[in-house]
């Protein structure tokens, strides 16, 4: 198969729209909890079995799976915040990682016993299907339906962060929790809410990046480096930045895989070290 | 983790339960000579414990990639045999030197910024190790690991057998003088200095201590140790496979030491011991499962029990002795 380069990176943005889903609750953890949480990958991967779970034994259409995926996961991120992820704000960050590994762990070992250790097929409905010919190039149509999902949902959040009343407290909090708190924002509150939204936004990730990334149990730690590259890279905290970071890393990786196959993975991870190199604290403090 | 001793004067003495504690690993020759291969692993993986020890216990540098050096160590050690230079103790030395190097190398980037920029560097440098070793498949072997090694027989005349009692013996022996290393290291000023930075890395330099090259040297000595457990699997299983540079072995490692208890110095050894055999015998019954009780148990032990095991025994211990009558 052939091909274009404009093909290969509109892979690349489609890629990393999904990485962006997947990563951004995780920065938006990072920043406003300053909680380091490895455990991220897997409430993508339960929105992953919650949409096949859905289409294979109750035969619900792939399009009402997607908001079923972002409830689903987004239910379980707020119990989580609420029963452990809470106490541990205060600990060190050696702790946090202990924590989140366990929890990977057992979720790893939880999806193998429920679902089988192989991947997991999806059934995309037709009209998702195919490909279209834009401006002379050739383009899946599912990528597109991703690019344009993800940029609606980029849009909404932009808005919710920049235009309403709980934007601007998330934006105290995470600028100054203390402070924020003393000026009568609820900050726990604002914990709880954007930790669900951000496991939400993850577990409709997950579901949407079956067909891309494939679904199996050990997703969470597959995907986890690329997550934490994704933060690191853009800052965490900050929504412009994980986007850029994201497209950046999708267009690199794809385009890495298809034109120098034999350099593989390094690619990817030798941006990584190559940006930290650059930007210690991330993209948008470095082009501050 | 607050799993540190309490700040005391550094005190030289062998207390007796350090030496039963040697004691029963060189009776294991005796008691349990049909587990010596799994013994020698125990003590290998105990070895390499004791090197993130010295970083993360000591200095307070997470590390999520530290298997770099271990992995780096094992190649060195299994090329150097399979191209002809089977003697062991220099296998051992030229595996530290690269270790070492590998740590010093990267170490300048590694031990700077925060936890979080700590943790994505190491782990991004044990990726590219990982990947790096994956690529160079005409030297390393590849996924199908580097065999065909030929070892010679320790110091000439004991030959490695079957058994693994050689190798129990040789990874012993080597553990125990790294380990008399390590303790050394750990109560000279410049080990209660490693203390100061991780504790309060900002007022270390108030008193003139030079935290940026104090980090690097212990980083660096760990790397070298490292690199001799690599050497120390690489020869006594007379092979290579991938999964010495893995991310899993990493994780795994931090897994052990902080079961263990990390600060210690034994706490990895104890860890990694507790970790293996419960391994060897839960795993055998179904791999899923032991990752699951694995994950769980560290998620409670966060929750309730930080100091691990060697920190609960030594707090009993402490208990027990101001309550007896002197």
């Amino acid at each position: 198969m052939f091909a274009s380069l404009p093909g290969v990176l509109f892979d690349g943005v489609a890629y990393g729209s999904l990485l962006f889903l997947m990563s951004i609750g995780l920065s938006v953890t990072m920043g406003l909890m300053r909680f380091i949480n490895l455990a991220h990958g897997a409430f993508a991967m339960l929105g992953g079995y919650v949409c096949v779970v859905g289409m294979a034994r109750l035969g619900v259409p792939f399009l009402l799976m997607l908001p079923a995926a972002f409830l689903v996961a987004a239910v379980a991120g707020a119990v989580l915040e609420r029963t452990l992820y809470r106490r541990l704000y205060r600990r060190s960050p050696l702790d946090q990682v202990l924590f989140s590994l366990g929890l990977t762990l057992m979720s790893v070992a939880g999806a193998t016993y429920v679902w089988g250790s192989g991947q997991q097929p999806v059934h995309l409905p037709g009209f998702l299907l195919g490909q279209v010919r834009v401006l002379g190039v050739d383009i899946g149509v599912y990528r597109l339906f991703l690019v344009a999902l993800v940029g609606a949902i980029t849009a909404g959040l932009v808005l919710l962060v920049r235009r309403t009343r709980f934007g601007a407290r998330i934006r105290a909090s995470v600028d100054d929790a203390q402070a924020s708190a003393g000026l009568g924002i609820n900050v726990t509150q604002v914990f709880s809410v954007t930790f669900a939204l951000g496991s939400g936004l993850a577990g409709l990730g997950g579901a949407l990046a079956i067909d891309v990334l494939g679904l199996d149990p050990t997703f969470p730690l597959k995907y986890l480096v690329y997550f934490l590259l994704v933060v690191v890279v853009g800052g965490a905290g900050s929504i412009a930045g994980t986007l850029a970071a994201s497209l950046l890393l999708g267009v690199f990786d794809v385009s890495g895989k298809y034109y120098v196959p034999a350099v593989g993975a390094f690619v990817i991870y030798g941006l990584m070290v190559v940006l930290l190199l650059l930007f210690p604290g991330g993209l948008r403090r470095g082009a501050r | 983790m607050s799993a540190a001793p309490a700040v005391a004067l550094p005190d030289a003495r062998w207390r007796p339960a350090e030496v039963v504690f040697w004691l029963v690993a060189v009776a294991a020759i005796f008691l349990f000579p049909g587990h010596l291969v799994l013994g020698s692993q125990v003590l290998i993986t105990g070895l390499f414990a004791l090197s993130l020890d010295l970083i993360l216990g000591y200095a307070g540098i997470v590390s999520l990639g530290h298997a770099a050096m271990f992995g780096a160590g094992a190649y060195t050690a299994g090329l150097l045999a399979k191209h002809g230079w089977g003697e062991p103790l220099s296998g051992l030395l030229a595996a530290a030197a690269v270790g070492a190097i590998i740590a010093w190398g990267t170490s300048f980037i590694a031990v700077r910024g925060g936890d979080l920029t700590r943790l994505m560097v190491t782990l991004g440098i044990g990726l590219l190790l990982y990947e790096a070793a994956n690529q160079a498949a005409w030297v390393t072997g590849g996924v199908d690991g580097l065999s065909d090694m030929a070892v010679r027989d320790l110091l000439g005349v004991f030959p490695f057998d079957l058994a693994g009692r050689t190798a129990y013996v040789y990874s012993l022996a080597v553990l125990f003088a790294v380990f008399l290393v390590c303790r050394r290291i750990v109560r000279s000023p410049f080990g209660l200095s490693l203390r100061g930075i991780r504790d309060g890395a900002r007022r270390m330099p108030a008193i003139g201590s030079p935290v940026r090259r104090r980090l690097i040297a212990v980083y660096t000595v760990a790397g070298a140790i490292a690199g001799v457990a690599g050497a120390l699997l690489a020869q006594t299983t007379q092979f290579v496979g991938l999964e010495v540079l893995g991310f899993s072995r990493s994780a795994d490692l931090l897994i052990m030491l902080v079961l263990g208890g990390a600060g210690w110095l034994y706490g990895g050894l104890v860890g990694a011991a507790l970790f293996m055999i419960a391994q060897s015998q839960l795993s055998s019954i179904n791999p899923v499962y032991w990752q699951f009780w694995l994950g769980l148990l560290l998620v409670v032990m966060v929750f309730a029990a930080r100091g691990g095991v060697v920190g609960a025994a030594a707090a009993a211990s402490e208990r027990f002795l101001r309550r007896a009558p002197r």
